[in-house]
């Protein structure tokens, strides 16, 4: 058994976000074999080894059988065993096209930093917008409020979905808004629906960003631990919206995609 | 391990000249204003710096000083010591730190040539056809040396520069002759003044000659070689040195062309910068585009020292009408045109606009341009947020993941 398998031929993706990393195997079918996702911490090539190692054991795989790695995200160039990097737009992009091969806007909320990406039918991308200097409305926002207000990360989506109103914040900044909230709770005001204020503020922020046009898919940790936020957004733009299988994987599977194509060129 | 690609820039060997006739022009400020034998004038870099030749001022330009400080990366330091004193850390930021300069007494003139200040002006001249914050610029220095403050309020944002502005920015640019006259002690010399004009129309022709080498493939020049170049453009034009450094520079130029020598190793990307440049960031941008194989060739910012319009028989209109059909002048409606324009004729694959904090008037992608002119030619863009002076402003990993990932799109869509 174990000869048979390591005969297949793996490609491998690894995603290193300023939060997150993540890991796909696939094979050459583009099947996925493995993944995992792990906080980055501050030493981004240990972070990326211990990462496909997970996948790797998850895909019953050995890191001999990988034939390329690629590496895409804020720490791509820290990876060790890829032998080629792409951004993380590019590796959105593509992995979300495999998913839906259709003409979409891609809208990506990351730990610092959120990404319209829109990618016509063929898989092309046509135009991508990040966020600017600010972390207003990122996965960062979120955890910053928790932290304010003492609520676990794991319980956001539960309060916001649990919610009977909504208080909208007024602020951009991440710090006048945790203010805000606070006064908020010091008014008496129910939690869940300051929560749910909060998941309104980053939808509003990300879709300040640019227009959407064609069918709309979310991925990223915070769309894949807050269904509710998902929700919202479908309420919002009136429009039901695409999310892949494993939402803050599609990165990752994409350099996995690039790495498979360079084999192919 | 994936591997940084090591750039491969060209070097300009005429820089060397170049280095020596600025060395010589902040060497003759620095002398007047100790001596005080000259008078020194100060002008906004596309003011009527010609009419201030022509009555015997030296002419300093404090927007170049504002760059100097970009450059050397010292004016995030500066900045604050402006807003400190009520200026505002949103208005340009080649203002703030130059006040913030002079509030410290730290020049990099000091650095560069041994020279301990900026020269005292004799008189601030200032045109608003760029901006309004230069005069805001000059009228801080007026207060503190107690010197004259004159300039020309332009019209800004016209479609159609039509014979109504003209006449009215002509007026006003002869009527400043009269003080001028006071001020330096001479009287007005209408053929000193057509000399002027002829060396500056001379040095304007020459480096929009050296700009336009840039449509060839490859391109002999980039931007960020553009914006050190440009240097005897801006403070050295109405003068025989400028003149010299151009036909310099574009033999020079035209050899690389006629050997198919690119500015970069291996061209295969064309980009136009839209914007004021990141000063401080110039080689780092440099080196990230040309490790991409991308070569941004063109852009308006370089370009906004051209004055094809300046005749010499008739020397206060054509002013006039060079100073205000300048780019930075103009309605959304004529810059567009204008940028199509340059896409054609520098066959560009890509446009960058950069969004410049501190300075809306060179940043021309707030009011929908860059999707307007993306939908009419297809040719893709990118809007980066930064500033010229102010790297307070900057994510540099987010402007680099952005350069990236655009070249990348180019790229998979050819
Ligand atoms: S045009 Fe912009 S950079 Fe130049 S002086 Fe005016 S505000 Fe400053």
């Amino acid at each position: 058994m174990r000869n048979k398998l390591a005969e297949r031929i793996i490609f491998a993706g690894v995603d290193v976000g300023a939060s997150r990393t993540k890991a796909a195997i696939i094979d050459s079918d583009k099947n996925i074999l493995g993944w995992n996702v792990r906080k980055s911490g501050t030493n981004f090539t240990l972070s990326s080894n211990l990462c496909l190692a997970e996948a790797l054991s998850m895909a019953h795989a050995d890191k001999s059988e990988i034939r390329i790695a690629y590496s895409t995200g804020y720490g791509r160039k820290n990876v060790t065993f890829a032998a080629g990097s792409r951004t993380e737009i590019g590796c959105h992009a593509k992995g979300c096209y495999h998913y839906f091969p259709i003409a979409m806007t891609i809208i990506d909320i990351g730990g610092q930093d959120n990404k319209i990406i829109k990618v016509d039918e063929n898989g092309k991308r046509t135009n991508f917008k990040m966020n600017r200097k600010c972390a207003a409305g990122t996965g960062a926002f979120l955890e910053e409020m928790c932290l304010r207000l003492d609520v676990g990360l794991e319980d956001m989506n539960g309060l916001a979905a649990d919610a009977e109103g909504i208080i909208k914040l007024g602020s951009y900044c991440t710090v006048f808004s945790a203010t805000e909230v606070l006064e908020n709770i010091r008014n008496g005001k129910p939690l869940a629906d300051l929560m749910k204020g909060i998941f309104y503020s980053v939808i509003k922020r990300v879709l300040e960003m640019d227009s959407l046009t064609d069918k709309v898919l979310m991925t990223g940790g915070v769309v894949a631990y807050n269904p509710y936020l998902v929700k919202m957004t479908e309420e919002l733009i009136q429009s039901e919206i695409l999310v892949p299988k494993l939402p803050q994987l599609t990165g990752a599977l994409g350099a996995a995609l690039f790495a498979l194509e360079s084999r192919q060129q | 391990m994936t591997q940084e690609i090591k750039p491969i820039r060209k070097k300009i060997e005429a820089t060397g000249l170049m280095n020596k006739y600025m060395a010589e022009y902040f060497h003759e400020l620095d002398d007047a204003s100790k001596s005080r034998d000259r008078k020194i004038a100060w002008c906004t870099s596309v003011g009527p710096a010609e009419l201030l030749h022509s009555f015997g001022f030296l002419v300093y330009y404090p927007e170049n000083h504002g760059a100097m400080l970009g450059a050397t990366r010292i004016a995030t330091d500066l900045i604050p010591y402006a807003n400190a004193i009520g200026y505002s850390p949103d208005i340009c930021s080649y203002l703030t730190s130059d006040i913030g300069s002079y509030l410290t007494n730290n020049t990099p003139l000091t650095k560069a040539y041994g020279i301990k200040s900026v020269p005292k002006p004799d008189v601030l001249v200032f045109n608003t056809n760029q901006c309004r914050d230069v005069q805001d610029w000059m009228a801080w220095y007026a207060y503190e040396f107690k010197v004259p403050l004159i300039g020309v309020n332009t019209p800004r944002t016209p479609t159609e520069v039509n014979d109504v502005i003209i006449e009215s920015v002509a007026k006003q640019i002869e009527g400043m002759a009269v003080e001028l006259e006071e001020i330096s002690g001479n009287k007005f010399d209408p053929n000193k003044l057509k000399a002027v004009m002829a060396l500056s129309k001379e040095c304007t022709e020459l480096w929009k000659e050296v700009l336009s080498l840039a449509a060839t493939k490859p391109s002999p020049i980039s931007f960020f070689d553009g914006t050190i170049h440009m240097g005897p453009a801006v403070v050295l034009r109405g003068t025989q040195h400028a003149v010299d450094y151009y036909e310099v520079l574009l033999t020079e130029l035209k050899e690389r062309v006629a050997n198919k020598v690119g500015a970069i190793e291996d061209e295969k990307y064309r980009i136009y910068w839209e914007g004021m440049p990141i000063w401080g960031r110039l080689r780092q941008h440099s080196d990230l585009f040309a490790g991409l194989n991308a070569c941004v060739l063109a852009s308006t910012y370089c370009n906004s020292w051209i004055f094809s319009d300046f005749d010499e028989s008739d020397p206060f209109t054509s002013m006039a009408k060079a100073y205000t059909e300048l780019f930075i002048v103009r309605s959304d409606a004529a810059k567009e045109e204008y940028i199509k324009k340059m896409i054609k004729a520098f066959s560009i694959d890509g446009i960058i606009y950069h969004d410049a904090k501190t300075c809306p008037n060179n940043s021309n992608c707030r009011y929908g341009m860059p999707r307007r002119i993306e939908t009419e030619t297809g040719v893709p863009s990118i809007t980066i947020n930064g500033d010229l002076n102010d790297l307070r402003m900057i994510s540099d990993e987010q402007n680099k993941t952005n350069i990236e990932a655009f070249i990348e799109q180019i790229e998979e869509n050819r």
